[in-house]
Formats: structure tokens, C-alpha cells, sequence
């Protein structure tokens, strides 16, 4: 299989968001021609103004058998969740 | 100062060969050798078909001042046979392999650019409008064919020999872009048209940078198809082309004036 093109990650900015956001991903065989697949496969809407490829093999993901000690912690932490602060009804836009 | 009649010839000749070129790219959907360039070279070839469709009504526009018919870009397009369609031999000739079909997009792309370029800066408005659109479509198509005939060349000893192979066979095409005929040359001298022949030289440039770059070696033969007039431009075409039109046309030949 080492004649397979390696898969990049493709991640968008599109015209509204401020965040280039993960969108898919594809194979090509350096990352110049990443770009130009994502800009085939991934902005053919009209969908970006920016794009960020990044080779797969470089992402380290969390484990998903490692999800309980890594989220569950979070979950009975209500008070990290800023709900408790009575907010003045003249504030708008919080 | 030329006619309405020559001007329309020229239209076709301007709007043809993007069609027939997005034609054959068509015949790669499904086939390409990996997903992301089957797409790719879709896109380009729709771009093509947008464009063939900019020449087409405004020819239709043209033609309807001087004839009495009406004929809108489905009927330039489906309903002509080939002795009628004026796009250059180069963008007819069928595939082959990927080397092939790269070496016809980049043979055609840079003398694409080179003309809409210049068309953009036309007398005629509603010409220099659809060169100046189409301009910046081909401007990313040049650069997709050329990054292309680079990699192929400067690949694998398999893909070299390819893509030289590809250079050589494509190369007797060549020559008839530069040919201009006598009201090709009046609709230049008026300031509508574009004189090719002026673009042989910077086209030659562009395109032995690139294949130095690609380690290929610039093909030296002499001998080209379709000059002195009797070309793709003048209706004589190749044999593949009628072949290639019975697909395109079948739909509107069988059921005249459907619609999608």
C-alpha cells in the first residue's frame, strides 16, 4: 500500500467564520496538491477564503477507550459552568 | 470592416473549443485514476462548458442580426455537425492516457491564457467581458496542467517516458493555434479579435520552461496539422470528432428541444 497517496486532513475558513473549521479529508501526494484537491473537492460553494491542510499521520487523537478518565471528570463539575451569576436584565448581548 | 457573418464564425471558433475540450474531460468522470482528480478535472472541464455557453449566446446574438434564425446555445451546440464546429484539432483528439490528456490540457491552457488575455482588452465589450471572466478560470487551470506535466516528467522513469511520449504526439496540433486566416487577421486589425499568430512566441517561451522544468525535451518537428487554412477552424476536423459529437448530440438529436 506504500504506493497509496497519504490522507490529509482538510480544514476551511469559510467567508463568515473566524476559525478555520475541519471539513473532510483527502489524498494527494504532497501537500501543495492537498491544497489544490481541497480547493476541488471542498470549496466548489463558494464555501472558503482560506484553507489549512495537515498530513493525518501527524494528528495525535485521545484514545476512545481512555474516554471515562478524560471527560467523565468534567461532567459532575457543574459549577465550572458560569449559569450561577445572576445577570442585571440591562446587560444584552451575554 | 468585417460583417456581423465573420464575427459569428469567430464566436464559434472562441466558444467550440472550450466545449469540445470540456467534452472529452467529461469522458473521464468515473475514470480518473484517484477520486480528488476525477473531480478536479471535472471542475475544469465545467468551467469550459460555462464558458462555451458565454460565446454561444452572445454568437447567437450576432447571428440573429444578420440571419433570420434564432439560435440559442443548445441549438450551437447540439444541433451543428462537425463540419460546422470550428474548434482547433488539438482539443478534439481523444484522450489516451492521463500523460495525454495532461499534455493536450497544457498545450491549450497556455495558449488559452495568452488569448483571453488579449481579448480582454477588445473593442467589442461583451468580448472582453467573457475573456476577462474566463481569464481567471484558466488562469488556475494553466496552473493545474502545468504542475502536472511537471510531476509526470520529473516522476518515475515510467511517467517521464509518458509524458515525453505525450509532448511528441501532441506536438503536430501545435502549429494550427498560431495560424490565423484573412478574417481572423481583419477582426485583429480592428481591435475585436486577437492576432495569434503573435502568441506563438510567448507561448513557445512558456511552455519550454516548464518541460526543462519537467526534464522533458521540447519536440523540434516542424510539420503541423491543420495550417494554411484548412483546419479545425475552417470545419475540416478529424474523424474522432464526429465519434465524439454522436454522444454529445444523441440526446438532443432524439428528442428535439428537451429540457432538464
Amino acid at each position: 500500500m506504500s504506493n497509496e497517496w497519504p490522507l490529509w486532513e482538510i480544514f476551511i475558513r469559510s467567508q463568515h467564520g473566524l476559525a478555520h473549521k475541519h471539513v473532510g479529508s483527502l489524498h494527494a501526494p504532497d501537500a501543495e496538491m492537498a491544497i489544490k484537491n481541497s480547493r476541488d473537492v471542498y470549496t466548489r460553494r463558494n464555501e472558503g477564503v482560506s484553507i489549512w491542510v495537515v498530513k493525518s499521520a501527524d494528528i495525535t487523537a485521545s484514545s476512545p477507550g481512555e474516554k471515562e478518565p478524560m471527560f467523565e471528570p468534567a461532567n459532575s463539575k457543574v459549577y465550572r459552568h458560569p449559569t450561577f451569576f445572576p445577570m442585571p436584565d440591562e446587560v444584552k448581548h451575554i | 470592416m468585417s460583417s456581423d457573418r465573420q464575427l459569428f464564425d469567430y464566436l464559434l471558433r472562441l466558444g467550440d473549443s472550450p466545449l469540445v475540450l470540456s467534452q472529452r474531460l467529461g469522458e473521464w468522470v468515473g475514470h480518473g485514476p484517484i477520486l480528488e482528480e476525477d473531480i478536479a478535472l471535472t471542475n475544469v472541464g465545467l468551467d469550459l462548458l460555462g464558458q462555451a455557453r458565454l460565446w454561444y449566446a452572445y454568437a447567437g446574438e450576432v447571428e440573429a442580426r444578420f440571419a433570420d434564425v434564432e439560435r440559442g446555445e443548445d441549438a450551437l451546440a447540439f444541433l451543428r455537425d462537425s463540419g460546422e464546429f470550428r474548434n482547433l484539432l488539438l482539443v478534439e483528439r481523444p484522450n489516451g492516457n492521463y500523460a495525454d490528456t495532461m499534455a493536450r490540457q497544457f498545450y491549450f491552457d497556455h495558449w488559452h491564457w495568452l488569448l483571453l488575455a488579449q481579448l480582454a482588452q477588445s473593442r467589442d465589450a461583451c468580448i472582453a467581458e467573457i475573456a476577462a471572466k474566463a481569464l481567471k478560470e484558466v488562469t488556475y487551470h494553466l496552473e493545474r496542467s502545468t504542475d502536472w506535466v511537471i510531476r509526470l516528467g520529473d516522476g518515475t522513469d515510467e511517467s517521464h517516458a509518458k509524458m515525453q511520449a505525450a509532448i511528441e504526439e501532441l506536438w503536430m496540433y501545435t502549429g494550427e493555434m498560431f495560424d490565423a486566416d484573412e478574417p481572423e487577421i481583419a477582426l485583429a486589425t480592428e481591435g475585436i479579435g486577437c492576432d495569434v499568430r503573435k502568441l506563438a512566441e510567448p507561448w513557445h517561451r512558456a511552455i519550454s520552461g516548464v518541460l526543462a522544468e519537467a526534464t522533458l525535451v521540447v519536440p523540434t518537428a516542424t510539420w503541423m496539422q491543420g495550417t494554411k487554412g484548412r483546419g479545425g477552424k475552417q470545419g475540416v476536423h478529424s474523424e474522432e470528432l464526429g465519434r465524439m459529437l454522436a454522444t454529445m448530440q444523441t440526446l438532443q438529436r432524439s428528442y428535439p428541444g428537451a429540457q432538464w
